[in-house]
């Protein structure tokens, strides 16, 4: 009736969609760092888009299942085996008893998900099960995943085949129209202009190496040091996913899913929403190429975004489908 | 909503911000405030989270959901629509409620930068207190932690640089002056303001329905208490 983590992995939390409706009381939003990766998880297997999943970094947990399952990976490529055998990611898998899911290679990408239809049988806190760490809520018990935990599914799986062996079933999300390999994209900000002239010129195409004590509230960037023309004290404001900050320092930060709900340093620029999860699938020390775009542009790249999601998820149901009919 | 002083731009492509003023000062935080509730009592749809700052409001929406009803308008341009064609945003009532009590200790015990505050001031530390705690402060908005209030404001004969350097751990209940914002730490955390003096009472609890003491727009009083009840009051909340 549930999986074991039998390997305590980095960093492993539970999330969903976020903890949307509570920043006015300065409540972070949480929620999956690359909800693309979450919604092709979850579509993969037939679950709602954002139900809640696991998600981990690099050395990865491993799992053993206590009861047969039905899952999905996506997000990063860390090697995933069962019971030795390797396992793609972005493929359905029918997974038996006692399996054990390790993950031996960090291949692609940064951040990991391991969804399982039907869902986690856990609490929610706030209308969301994403796990806030600062305040030790949500998720399971409000922390990382610890060897020994126990995460109850909340339905039971059952084989449409009479074998009862580890099948990975014959279909892939296509997700290379869904991530964007070579510049991320980004909005200039309300403080933009306030940069000087040769900061400026930087950011038509600027480089930037993710730096190493990145986290969950935001990547740091390494880059040649941003300057404002002239200093100027802001008085704190909303800020959001994706927020290109340029700290006193000069050196910059995006702000990610667990970020604060409020601000005060110029805001240079902001990741346009398709490409936030590229940006959160660069390890620390990957170089990263940033341009600017302009509304019209992140809007129908967003646009192009959602659409390719429901065109997998129809694809999915249908193959699902068919599979079950055969 | 029309005034020359609003301006509305664009957080990416997943917020708007209107701004009123670019200061912090009474009358813009009122008609945040005024907005706050008219849009948490008319919601917009596809808008999830509306965060009132100083002279700010930001609207966070999921650009998926407005596409559904947009009629072809991309979404930043329908949700300004919606910004626009509402009259008498400034006309919403705001209900008079009574001010928040927060007991405060102020024994230099639990308040370490107290003696400090008092130098720095030309003021005694009775006198100090007394003009900390014979105010009625607003909750201007919350942010930098779940449950922290930036109050507003100290009066001018009290109010405080940040310290130099931040400590690495303020504990929870702490009271603290930044310039003219006061506020109390719900949270153990690292932080910069001036301590002086410290709550016994929880403002942060997961296990509440409503998990934060303070909600914006509150009016807050602090009510000065003996070391003695300080730690009564703890372990009745312990």
């Amino acid at each position: 009736m549930s999986i074991e983590i039998v390997k305590a992995g980095l960093v492993c939390t539970i999330q969903d969609g976020g903890r949307k409706g509570f920043q006015h009381l300065g409540i972070n939003p949480s929620g999956a760092m690359d909800p693309v990766a979450m919604q092709v998880a979850n579509l993969l297997i037939q679950n709602k888009p954002d139900e809640a999943l696991i998600e981990f970094f690099y050395p990865a947990p491993a799992f053993q299942f206590k009861q047969a399952a039905f899952i999905a990976l996506s997000g990063a490529d860390f090697g995933a085996t069962i019971d030795d055998t390797p396992v793609p990611i972005h493929q359905p898998i029918f997974v038996p008893a006692n399996a054990t899911l390790k993950f031996i290679k960090k291949t692609k990408g940064h951040i990991g998900y391991l969804a399982i239809q039907g869902g986690l049988a856990l609490n929610e806190w706030l209308n969301s099960f994403s796990t806030n760490t600062r305040v030790i809520a949500g998720g399971f018990d409000g922390r990382n995943l610890m060897k020994g935990d126990l995460i109850a599914f909340k339905t039971t799986t059952h084989f449409p085949k009479e074998t009862e062996g580890l099948q990975i079933l014959p279909w892939i999300a296509d997700t290379k129209g869904l991530y964007q390999v070579e510049r991320i994209r980004y909005l200039p900000g309300r403080e933009f202009s306030l940069l000087n002239q040769a900061s400026q010129q930087f950011m038509t195409n600027a480089q930037f190496t993710v730096q190493a004590d990145s986290d969950r509230m935001g990547y740091r960037l390494k880059g040649p040091l941003l300057r404002l023309k002239k200093t100027i004290e802001l008085i704190s404001s909303g800020v959001t996913n994706g927020t290109l900050q340029l700290l006193p320092s000069g050196q910059c930060i995006v702000l990610l899913a667990d970020h604060q709900t409020t601000g005060g340093y110029p805001r240079i620029g902001h990741i346009i929403q398709a490409d936030l999860p590229s940006l959160v699938q660069q390890a620390p020390g990957t170089i990263i190429q940033m341009v600017p775009v302009n509304m019209e542009t992140a809007e129908k790249i967003n646009k192009q975004q959602i659409q390719y999601l429901q065109q997998l998820k129809n694809a999915c149901t249908l193959q699902l489908h068919a599979y079950h009919r055969y | 909503m029309r005034s020359s002083a609003i301006q509305i731009y664009e957080l990416g492509d997943q917020a708007l911000t209107i701004e009123w003023s670019s200061t912090i000062n009474e009358a813009a935080n009122q008609k945040v405030m005024q907005a706050f509730r008219y849009w948490q009592n008319n919601p917009i749809v596809g808008v999830t989270d509306i965060i009132p700052a100083y002279s700010s409001l930001t609207l966070v929406y999921d650009a998926a959901i407005i596409q559904q009803q947009s009629r072809g308008l991309s979404p930043s341009t329908w949700l300004s629509q919606q910004i626009n064609s509402v009259n008498g945003l400034e006309a919403t009532p705001l209900e008079e409620t009574a001010p928040q009590i927060v007991p405060v200790c102020y024994d230099p015990s639990l308040a370490p930068d107290l003696a400090f505050a008092a130098q720095f001031a030309n003021l005694s530390m009775e006198e100090f207190i007394q003009l900390h705690s014979s105010k009625i402060y607003k909750v201007y908005m919350l942010g930098f932690l779940p449950g922290f209030a930036y109050m507003a404001s100290v009066d001018e004969r009290i109010r405080l640089p940040r310290k130099e350097t931040p400590r690495k751990l303020v504990a929870a209940g702490s009271v603290g002056i930044a310039g003219e914002q006061t506020g109390i730490y719900p949270l153990d955390a690292p932080g910069g303001w001036q301590l002086i003096g410290k709550t016994p009472i929880s403002l942060f609890d997961i296990s509440k329905e409503n998990p934060c003491f303070f909600t914006p727009g509150d009016q807050v009083k602090f009510e000065p208490i003996s070391l003695d009840a300080f730690h009564e009051l703890k372990n009745e909340n312990a």
